[in-house]
């Protein structure tokens, strides 16, 4: 009994990942096939980029401020506290900018994907959509895909500069460091590969959150409180693989940059 | 009935080609979960025929309907529409041929973040027409429904009727071949089932559209079967006594098979235990 359930499990998971590598490939094959939903893309871009803004801004404004904080007492210690720009810095664009930028958006865009597509199912529109000649991955799917990827991009380079610019205020004015000195270490010691491992990920993480999402949402089933659990899953499995890629992407360019 | 080839890849033709089939069913399976829901269904529509599909809910009824139009394919048969094999045709090449099928779905399936006139003008506003001929055309749809003047409302704004009357005139509006109702009245008061099944009798009628209706009430389909719509009047009327109209016939599905396929006397005076009751 307890290895027919292993069983069924691991044949639903395996399934499960099947039909995610065939949405995702078929959406982004749609790319490359007419009609092309341009309207579609700007559409989307508008309601996951510029949507996400206002909480982009705030976190990142917050989440340098507290670095800056939580760093200069450290960095007294060891008399460095001149350091605090780089430190946030560092932290802003490698890390921290890209995967908090990712998990708000996720937590904001992934979830409002997974029940517009799962209602969208559960009242028929989806089968409508299709039995009215258009293809819902293309219409629907490949939008939110190009949309969230290039969005995320400019969503997380604006996060880095907010939060720099919160760890500067920080700084300055609750800290009393020197503000020239906190924004010349932030930038001169920044390398190209810090940089290039910052834009990189936005671009994996914008591919998760908005394939996840769709998935969730066209493989919803069973109503309402299917569309509940639809919008949990994706929050969490993006999220989750968010983190997870980010390991992944960091120990690799890593391994290629050196640092 | 017109038989199927069993090995071939084409329906069967006729040499009168006016009556070629529209659908044609070829000992069709399909299941869900192992638990199989229709078996060894064959049937066919021919041109400017209406064909009423009836049995208990849950019998597969819209399962059948989903399966013309390719939104499911079978396990097991083959189903022709137009000439062309939709059980063994691509995604991509099944939206080209959905173009010529109108669908009316159970609870409309209307778009609800698009206004009626966009939710009717749905594939023309995919074929990039003129936004004129767009708003023309979804009026005309919507004359033919009685429904001019909500062309800027939204779904939500309308009555259950109004919104199965708005999703009729989005199945009509680029003058298909064919026509599938998923139960166009269910849930609906009499006096709006009628004024549905008026409509749906005005297409059979005026616009002489193949078509595939599926119900569970009796009444819905027997109306269809002995009225016709007086273009004169603009509403429709009994047929004489004993006359029933001679382009509507009957499917009936019991158990995930096909228990009767036939016309309206054949139905009336069936001497099968489950059919009689079930009209009685």
């Amino acid at each position: 009994m307890a290895l027919e359930t292993i069983d069924a499990a691991a044949k639903r998971g395996v399934l499960a990942l099947q039909e995610y590598a065939v949405l995702s490939a078929r959406a982004l094959g749609d790319l490359f096939r007419r009609p092309f939903y341009r309207d579609d893309i700007f559409l989307q871009a508008d309601i996951i980029g510029v949507g996400s803004l206002p909480i982009v801004i705030l976190t990142g404004f917050f989440l340098g401020g507290v670095l800056a904080l939580q760093s200069a007492s450290t960095l007294a210690q060891f008399g460095a506290a001149a350091f605090t720009g780089q430190l946030v810095s560092f932290s802003m664009i490698k890390e921290i900018g890209p995967v908090v930028t990712a998990l708000m958006v996720s937590g904001r865009n992934a979830s409002g994907m997974a029940s517009e597509l799962g209602s969208m199912i559960v009242t028929e529109q989806i089968d409508a959509m299709r039995a009215l000649g258009t293809d819902p991955l293309k219409k629907l799917v490949m939008p939110r895909i190009v949309a969230t990827i290039v969005m995320l991009f400019f969503l997380v380079i604006i996060s880095d500069a907010v939060g720099i610019c919160g760890g500067g205020y920080v700084s300055v004015f609750m800290l009393g460091q020197d503000g020239s000195q906190y924004f010349h270490t932030s930038y001169q010691s920044l390398e190209f590969a810090d940089v290039f491992q910052g834009l990189v990920k936005p671009i994996f993480f914008g591919f998760i959150i908005a394939t996840i999402g769709c998935f969730y949402g066209m493989k919803t089933r069973g109503g309402t409180q299917g569309v509940g659990r639809s919008t949990t899953q994706a929050v969490v499995w993006s999220s989750i693989l968010i983190i997870a890629t980010d390991f992944m992407i960091s120990r690799v360019l890593i391994g290629i940059f050196g640092r | 009935m017109t038989q199927v080839g069993a090995n071939g890849a084409t329906p069967p033709q006729s040499s009168d080609s006016s009556v070629e089939p529209v659908v044609v069913f070829d000992d069709v399976s399909i299941g869900f979960e192992r638990k199989p829901v229709l078996e060894n269904i064959s049937f066919q529509v021919r041109q400017g025929e209406m064909r009423i599909l009836m049995g208990p809910a849950g019998v597969g009824k819209s399962v059948l309907l989903k399966l013309t139009n390719g939104l499911l394919r079978p396990d097991s048969g083959r189903i022709f529409v137009f000439g062309q094999e939709i059980s063994a045709m691509r995604e991509q090449d099944l939206f080209e041929l959905r173009g010529a099928i109108g669908t009316v779905f159970q609870e409309g399936a209307l778009f609800d973040s698009l206004t009626v006139r966009d939710n009717v003008g749905y594939r023309l506003l995919e074929e990039h027409l003129p936004d004129d001929e767009i708003t023309a055309r979804a009026e005309e749809a919507l004359r033919f429904v009685d429904l001019e003047g909500t062309l800027n409302k939204f779904p939500s704004e309308l009555s259950g009727g109004m919104r199965r009357r708005v999703a009729i005139a989005r199945a009509i509006v680029t003058n298909p071949k064919l026509i599938l109702y998923d139960s166009p009245t269910g849930g609906l008061d009499p006096i709006t089932s009628t004024t549905i099944i008026e409509l749906v009798m005005k297409q059979r009628d005026v616009s002489h559209t193949s078509s595939l209706l599926v119900t569970h009430r009796i009444q819905d389909a027997f109306v269809l079967a002995m009225h016709r719509f007086n273009r004169a009047t603009n509403q429709m009327e009994a047929l004489p006594p004993h006359q029933t109209d001679p382009n509507t016939s009957f499917l009936m599905l019991h158990q995930g098979r096909l228990v009767f396929d036939g016309t309206t006397k054949e139905l009336v005076h069936s001497q099968d235990s489950f059919i009689r009751e079930y009209i009685s």
